[in-house]
Parts: C-alpha cells; structure tokens; sequence
C-alpha cells in the first residue's frame, strides 16, 4: 500500500473516504440516492464510487426520497447495509413516513428480529446562500423519533470516524452533515483515519473554566471563535461538541457545567420546541445546584428558513453568543 | 437563404428523447377480470389443486369468523376481516415458493397463516401483546402493515437485493383499493419496474377504503391500468376465483423469477363484512349489494366446481369442515390464554444497545414494578 502524506483534506472527502472505505471492507454495503453514481452526488461525496464498485454498489435512484429509503428498508430486511442520500435537508420530508413508520421502529416492532442497519446521510444546515428549502437545521424532528440515533460531525476526523461508525451500527443512523463545512479543511491523513469511540461520546473541543459552550455540527467552530473572542473580555469558555444527539452524552456535559457552572446551548435550528430545550432541560436536572446562572440558548430564530441574503441575521453567530455569555453574569467570576 | 425562408422545407428527425418504448410484452389488462371457475376452463383444473384450495378456503373463512367472534369476547382490539376476500389471500400465497416473501396489510392475515404461520402469532399486532408475533425472517412474512402502501417500497428492495445477491426470490406485496392512492404505491412500483424488480402487486379492490367506494378513490378505468405508465404489465383477475388467482399469481411469480420484472395483479373481489368489526357499513351499502355477491362466494365457487366434478362427497367435505373447526378450537382456546408479558421488554428491542436514557428509564419501571409487586404481597 502507498502513503499518502498527512495533507489538508476537506470534510467532504473525509466522508467520501469513509464511504469508500466501508464499501471495500463490506460487500453488503450499498450506496444510494439521487445523482449519487455518474455525478459524484451534488456534493460530489460519493464521487468515484460507482467507477469503482459498479451501479449495483452505487446506485443513482429514481427520483423518490420515500421510495428510496422505503426501498432501502427492504434492502436491509434482506441483509444489507444501505446508506441513502437525501439530496437536502428539506428534501428528506417526503421520506419521513419510512423512517418514522418503519425504519425508526422496524427492530422493536419485530421484537429485535428485524434490526434495520441503515444510514441516512443527510446535508443540513444553513450558511452557504441556499435558495429556500435548502438550508433548514432538521434535527429536531429526527430526536424526536425514538430508535433513530443522530450524529453530526464537526471536524474532518470525526467526519472519517463517525461515518464509519454509522455504517458499522446495527441501529438506524441518521447523519447530518453540516453542508457549510463541507469545504472545511484539515490536516489528514487518509491512510490512517482516525476512529471514534463509540456512536453517542461528546468530546470537549476546549477546555476552559468560566462556561460552558454545548453545540454540536456546524456551530462548532462558531463556538470555538466566540470562545477566542472571549479571552479579551475576561472569560475562559469550554467548548462541548455532542457528536451525537441521540444518544445524548449526559456524562460528558455535565461533567463540564458542574466545573464552569454556567451553560450556554448553541445551535442553528429554531429554538422554540428545539433541541436547546431538551438539552437545558437535561442540564438543569442534573446540575441544578452548580448552576450560577441559568442556562441560556442561542439558537436560530422561529421563523422558517429565511431567504439567502437575511440568513446571517437567523443563524448564530459569535455576537449573539458573547451577548448571551454576559447575560450569565450573575456576579460570575473568570 | 434566411430562416424563414427555409421554414418549409425545414424537417428536423424526432430527437432521440421522443422515440417511445414499444415493447413487444403486452401491458394493457383485459377488459374484464381473468376467470376460470363457471367457465368452460374450469374443466382443466387440476384436482388436487381444487381440493387444496377448497380446504385453505373453509379454513380461512372459519379463522375469520373466529377471530371476529374474539372480538366481540374482548380478546382481539380490532379484527379486519377478510370474509369475502379469502380466495385472494389464499389464491395468491400458495402462488409463492418457500423462499419467496410475502407483504402484507393488516387484512391479510389469512395470507401469513396460509403460508404457515401459527394463526395466534399472526394475531399478535391485533390483540395487543406485541406489534409483530413472528420473526419474519422465519416463514419470509414480513410484519403485517398498518400505514397503507408503505410496505410495497419494502418488497422491491428486498427482491432488488435478493437478485443482486442472486437468489431467485420472489416478494409478493399486498395492497388494497385505497392504499393504490398513496404516494407509497407509485414510488414502489416505479423503482420496481426501473430495477426490473421481481415483485408482484397484488391489489386486493373489495369496494372500499373504510366507507369510501372505488368511484371516489380513483378515476382510472381499472386499478390494473396503473401498471401501463410504470413499464410493467397489468392483469385483471376475479377475486372470488381462487383457481383464478392462483394462477394469474403463479404466472406473475414465475415472470418475475425468470428475470421479466414486475407485475400489478388487480383482483376484483367484495368485502363481505365490515371493514372492522368496530365499524358500521350499513352506512355507505345497500344490502343488496352485499347479497349480490353472496352469491359468488368465494368458496361456493370451488365447491359448486368441486360437486359437479364428483370430487367433493359429503365425507370429504365433512373432514374439511372438522380441521376448520379443530383449527379454530384451538385458536379459541389459545387467545383464551393471557399472554406472557414483560414490561421490561418495553426497553429491550429500541437500540441494539440500551442508551443511558433508557438505562434511566428501565431502572425507574423495574422499581415501579418492585413497588407493586410489594404492595401486592401485603395486602394479601
Ligand atoms: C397512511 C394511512 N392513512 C390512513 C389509514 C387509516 N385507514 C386504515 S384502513 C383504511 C382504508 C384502506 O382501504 P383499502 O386500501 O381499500 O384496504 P381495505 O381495508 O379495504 O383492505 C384507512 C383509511 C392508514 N392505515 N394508513
């Protein structure tokens, strides 16, 4: 085998090694959904897949998200690992019936006779100028459908990492990929890709003492800016990366709010009925005596998707996030 | 010359885009559904095969009538009966090889239990113990589905990834006149005639979605029809003909196996009884439409074919009736029995692992159980 020199790698061919690599090390995992074969998927993620292991392997679907993740639950019956592509977050909805109605309850349903190995790839999130339905922050709805699991990746690594994870689970997996890091970069080294632990671990981007930061996928490095930011004004902010959303890594969270006794929840989807208010929720009830403050969010606005041009005033940024960091004061000390 | 100047003479070929597929396989249905019993060809029926489907009928119209009278005793939530309809259920599930898979609705239980599963196991979802009793892997019956249409997608991806691994199964995916509407149906039979899919539609059209008759549900001259627009072929058959049904199934099975592709079988066929048994059907039908097709009862029509034949004496019929009952006897007997349960179970089958959160969970009902369990000892 060749080296490859560790050189920057954007995410989105982090995934697409990913994918490569697990079809290579298992002939049941087929690739799905629309474009994903000649054109490489819109997001040229699966780009050379369908060269290299056919269009059985590979598949350019008819243009029916219920049908091809309706499909895939017959494919998996049988046997396989299907990993479908939802060409966009809002475009998944039509599918929404089969992963709800089947592929979220297919193992309980059959009493753990019928586990469903499937994995849903899905590109989310805002902040790359999307014309309307192609930028909503859909994770809410898919938490809220117990026997799914949900995870998004942040960095390059964990886009390697988490992927194959997902494709190894024996449970559903929906994974949402922050489309605005798709062209983010790292230091990389295909040839010794990095595991993660198990699917559901958060892990503490930066440590710090006076808050904690927990936020997950694109908001990450919003975070960990604001975070940078910060240091100017007297606050030493950690940062969580969740990983995973379902399952949620209570541990690791309120491991860092009991050390800085302040939380703030950051995220791009709307905060009302979001995953801000589960997450606080969780926070409070186990952490209600080492809270100074109470826990904050910041979170995009309750309002659909907004067009291109407005979307900088929904999605958070690292201003909302300091104005949120000094509301929790409270006489708060650095 | 300019343009317009040219105009007249100005003939370009068709792009290739416009040329149409015509395909030598006729996709169009007859004009009336396909039938053998009544008609001169019911003299080529094979015997045996008229017995067995005689004895497979007497027994589902007695397993219905018994899981009917369960609910009235509280022991079933709702049963769906197929009365009526038993010559598609059976008709179409003895059309199958062991190894081919079958998808049902919620009505088709007739359909799993002629295929061999234990008749309490198929009533599982339906008393309440669990949603699916069975491993579907064991009798390839996957779980009878309540959201309509939604399992036919299932039945081409499985049959797709069966013939890529090249085993040649056969799924057969039920689905009834209401369930056609759903988006469900279009995208499945789309993809299956796109990826030559060994599947077979089986459309079970017995009047009515609930109380909505087959006039407000489509305008389409038959539901057959439909099969014309995906690429595959479209056959009409009579419900109530067992011999009928089988034999259209077993052509559109044995087309699939042999790499043809997909079929969508349309059998015409009445509901005799309500849509459930919670429901009132003498709502939205005359009963004399009802009577009209009692007389073309399912397993009258075997048995008149049967009698004229000299095949079916009174002794015979009477040992068909006796296991029908001693069938029944003993499903009476079983859902008498309360099921075993275990809350605890409530946790098991949601993730291969248990998540902290239902780690959490299952530790809060084990001592809500342990608390009960308690106070039960010390009020004895
Ligand atoms: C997606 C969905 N919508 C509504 C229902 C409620 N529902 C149950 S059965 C039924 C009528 C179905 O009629 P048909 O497809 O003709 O099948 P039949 O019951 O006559 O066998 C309806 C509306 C359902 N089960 N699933």
């Amino acid at each position: 085998m060749t080296t490859v020199a560790v050189k920057p790698a954007t995410m989105g061919q982090a995934l697409g090694r990913a994918l490569r690599d697990a079809m290579a090390d298992d002939p049941t995992v087929h690739v799905m959904g629309e474009d994903v074969g000649t054109l490489g998927g819109v997001f040229r993620v699966t780009d050379g897949l369908a060269a290299e292991f056919g269009d059985d392997r590979c598949t350019d679907t008819p243009l029916a998200e219920a049908g091809i993740l309706g499909t895939a639950v017959g494919m998996a019956m049988y046997g396989l690992r299907p990993v479908v592509e939802m060409q966009f977050d809002a475009f998944a909805y039509p599918a929404f019936e089969q992963l709800i109605s089947h592929v979220a309850r297919m193992r309980n349903r059959t009493k753990g006779a019928m586990p469903m190995p499937l994995t849903i790839r899905v590109p989310y999130g805002g902040g790359i100028g999307g014309v309307e339905h192609h930028s909503d922050s859909s994770e809410a709805y898919y938490m809220a459908t117990p026997g799914l699991h949900v995870v998004t990746p942040a960095t390059v690594a964990d886009a390697y990492g988490l992927l194959r994870a997902a494709i190894a689970s024996d449970d559903p997996v929906v994974f949402l990929e922050p489309k605005r890091l798709y062209w983010s970069k790292a230091e990389w080294n295909p040839d010794t890709p990095e595991t993660v632990e198990p699917i559901g671990r958060a892990v503490v981007r930066r440590t710090g003492r006076s808050a904690s930061l927990i936020t997950y996928g694109p908001s990450v490095p919003v975070c960990l800016e604001a975070a940078e930011a910060a240091r100017a004004e007297g606050w030493d902010l950690e940062v969580v990366d969740l990983r995973s959303l379902v399952p949620f890594d209570d541990e690791t969270v309120a491991a860092s709010v009991r050390r800085t006794g302040r939380a703030v929840v950051v995220h791009e989807a709307s905060s009302f009925g979001g995953p801000g208010g589960e997450i606080a929720a969780r926070i409070t009830e186990r952490c209600f005596h080492h809270l100074e403050a109470p826990v904050l969010r910041v979170a995009g606005l309750d309002i659909p998707y907004p067009p291109p041009m407005l979307e900088r005033h929904h999605l958070p940024g690292v201003d909302r996030i300091l104005d949120a960091v000094a509301r929790l004061q409270w006489e708060a000390r650095s | 010359m300019t343009v317009m100047e040219q105009r007249g003479a100005y003939r370009p070929a068709p792009p290739p885009a416009w040329q149409l597929r015509t395909d030598p396989e006729p996709l169009l249905p007859d004009a009336a559904p396909y039938r053998v019993l009544g008609t001169e060809a019911a003299a080529s029926a094979d015997p045996q095969l008229l017995l067995r489907l005689h004895a497979e009928l007497v027994r589902g119209r007695r397993y219905n009538t018994q899981a009917t009278a369960l609910t009235k005793q509280g022991r079933l939530a709702v049963y769906p009966s197929s009365t009526g309809q038993e010559a598609c259920e059976i008709g179409a599930a003895l059309a199958l090889e062991e190894r081919d898979w079958l998808f049902p609705s919620y009505r088709d239980t007739l359909a799993a239990v002629a295929r061999g599963l234990d008749p309490v196991r198929a009533l599982t979802l339906l008393r309440g113990d669990w949603h699916t009793g069975y491993d579907p892997r064991e009798h390839r019956i996957a779980p009878l589905c309540t959201p309509l249409a939604t399992q036919l997608p299932h039945a081409v991806g499985l049959a797709h990834a069966a013939r890529l691994k090249g085993d040649d199964v056969v799924a057969l995916a039920m689905v009834g006149d209401g369930g056609t509407s759903e988006g469900d149906f279009h995208e499945a039979l789309n993809f299956a005639a796109v990826w030559r899919a060994p599947v077979v539609f089986l459309v079970q059209n017995n009047g009515f979605a609930i109380s909505v008759p087959l006039a407000k549900q489509t305008a389409a001259p038959s539901l057959a029809h439909k099969a014309v627009g995906y690429g595959m072929p479209g056959r009409l058959v009579d419900g109530n003909d067992a011999v009928a049904v089988h034999q259209v199934l077993s052509e559109a099975v044995r087309h699939a196996r042999e790499g043809g592709g997909p079929t969508l079988v349309e059998a015409v066929t009445y509901r005799l009884e309500a849509h459930t048994n919670a429901d009132d059907a003498t709502r939205y039908r005359q009963d004399d439409e009802v009577e009209a097709w009692r007389d073309h009862d399912p397993v009258l029509l075997v048995e008149r074919e049967l009698t004229a034949r000299g095949l079916l004496d009174e002794d015979r019929a009477a040992t068909v009736r006796e296991n029908a009952e001693a069938m029944a006897a003993d499903l009476r007997e079983r859902m008498n029995q309360d099921p075993e349960l275990d809350p605890m179970d409530l946790f098991t089958h949601v993730y291969a692992e248990q998540t902290s959160q239902l780690r959490e969970q299952a530790a809060q009902l084990r001592a809500e159980l342990d608390a009960e369990t308690e106070s039960d000892g010390a009020g004895r």
